[in-house]
């Protein structure tokens, strides 16, 4: 019977598949574990950022001559959107809810009649966004031959949204990236950058009754910090995003596995009852033939 | 002197150093700094430069460029773009740090921007003389 082989090329291959998603799953476990630490050794250096920024941001508010990257432009017409996503698949709904998020922003800017800018970071998100906007995404980078993402990559595209920003291409810039809650949360969250938003509720160090003194001066550190916090905070999304697609693609993985193992038993079972009636109606046709004679 | 000044040297990366030390020079944008322990609070940008951390004998030299130093009663913090210690610094390095300064130079578009890049640039050539 055909049937036979058919079912038993069918178990073959989503075994081969089966294999393939339990190692996949395997690999995103082990880079996990990379990713969340890279993110944790991070931490420091963001927490003092903010810890500063804190301080010299009260001292700055309602200051006219406020650096425009904390006070803006002073208009709300040109938005500039910077999707972070993964530049590989296999993760689950890991891309397509940081899209879909971005998108719906998308939609609602654009209801206002407001204009809508994108920069897409990393592959999937782009290819996703094109199909949609292609004439709103103004630049692109992927990290395709980076092995592992580094403060560079994070300074590189601050570095182009500054710029942008220099030249009022844009008012607001918003980050769009995968939060890193645990292993089985990943919130698609907004961020926004530009003006720079300043943290709340860090903690600022107990002066003891002593104010800082500032060499150059307040402004001047601050005018220096600003472009800083905002590579940190793009870098920081990054190692998140990183963290985040590992952990979201362990959990389609372990489902896909699983749903691959139910599979093969249920092929399994067809495959051994066909081959049972094969028998039973050999059997008949035997039993049949002898006592014909 | 009983006291001990704690010490951090972050980058974005991870957290390089932490440790409780007697001394740290840093090259602070408009001069070195020696800082010991109880300093009054202070915060300033970094140039690129030597940052010369003395503990008990002992005298650790770590290249940093770019960044901020914050002295707080709670010790002193450097936020540095980049570090390195000494012993892996050599010549080359610091040539192709010597050419991005200038093209920075070249780049820069405002006085106050030309004066940044000329600074670091010079601090920098100070080193590569220094080596």
């Amino acid at each position: 019977m055909a049937n036979l082989k058919d079912l038993k090329t069918r178990i073959t291959s989503v075994k081969s598949t089966q294999k393939i998603t339990k190692a996949k799953q395997m690999v995103a476990a082990a880079k996990l574990r990379r990713a969340e630490e890279r993110a944790t050794e991070a931490r420091p250096y963001t927490q003092r950022m903010e810890a500063v920024l804190a301080n010299l941001a009260a001292s700055a508010e309602g200051n006219p001559n406020a650096p425009r990257l904390l006070a803006g432009t002073g208009k709300d017409e040109t938005h500039l959107l910077i999707v972070a996503t993964a530049d590989k698949g296999l993760c689950g709904g890991f891309n397509s809810s940081i899209v879909r998020l971005a998108r719906e922003h998308i939609v609602k800017l654009q209801g206002e009649g407001k204009k809508v800018k994108i920069i897409t970071v990393g592959r999937k998100g782009d290819d996703q966004l094109k199909r949609l906007y292609e004439s709103l995404i103004v630049w692109k980078a992927n990290f395709l031959e980076t092995k592992q993402i580094g403060f560079a990559n994070a300074h590189e595209i601050a570095e182009k949204v500054l710029a942008m920003f220099k030249d009022e291409e844009f008012d607001v810039a918003t980050l769009f990236y995968g939060k890193f809650q645990n292993v089985v949360m990943q919130v698609p969250t907004p961020q926004q950058i530009i003006p720079a938003v300043a943290p709340q509720g860090v903690e600022t160090p107990e002066l003891k009754g002593a104010v800082y003194d500032y060499e150059p001066d307040e402004a001047e550190i601050l005018r220096a910090l600003l472009p800083r916090y905002v590579a940190v905070q793009i870098f920081r999304a990054l190692l998140e995003n990183v963290a985040s697609e590992q952990a979201a693609s362990m959990t389609a993985m372990d489902n896909a596995t699983r749903n691959a193992g139910e599979m093969i038993d249920k092929l399994n079972l067809k495959y051994n009852r066909a081959r049972q009636a094969q028998i039973t109606t050999e059997l008949i046709e035997i039993i049949a033939g002898a006592e014909a004679l | 002197m009983a006291d001990k000044l704690h010490f951090n040297l972050v980058s974005p990366e991870r957290e390089l150093m932490a440790a409780d030390v007697d001394q740290v020079d840093i090259p602070g944008a408009e001069g070195w700094i020696g800082v010991l322990p109880n300093h009054t609070p202070l915060m300033t940008t970094l140039a690129p430069g030597m940052v010369r951390i003395k503990a008990g004998n002992d005298e650790k030299h770590i290249f940093v460029r770019g960044g901020f130093a914050e002295i707080s009663p709670a010790g002193l913090t450097l936020l540095a773009e980049e570090a390195m210690p000494a012993d892996e610094l050599d010549a080359e390095k610091i040539a192709l740090r010597v050419k991005d300064a200038e093209e920075d130079l070249a780049d820069a578009d405002s006085d106050e921007k030309k004066l940044a890049a000329q600074q670091s640039l010079d601090r920098l050539k100070e080193l590569q003389a220094a080596l």
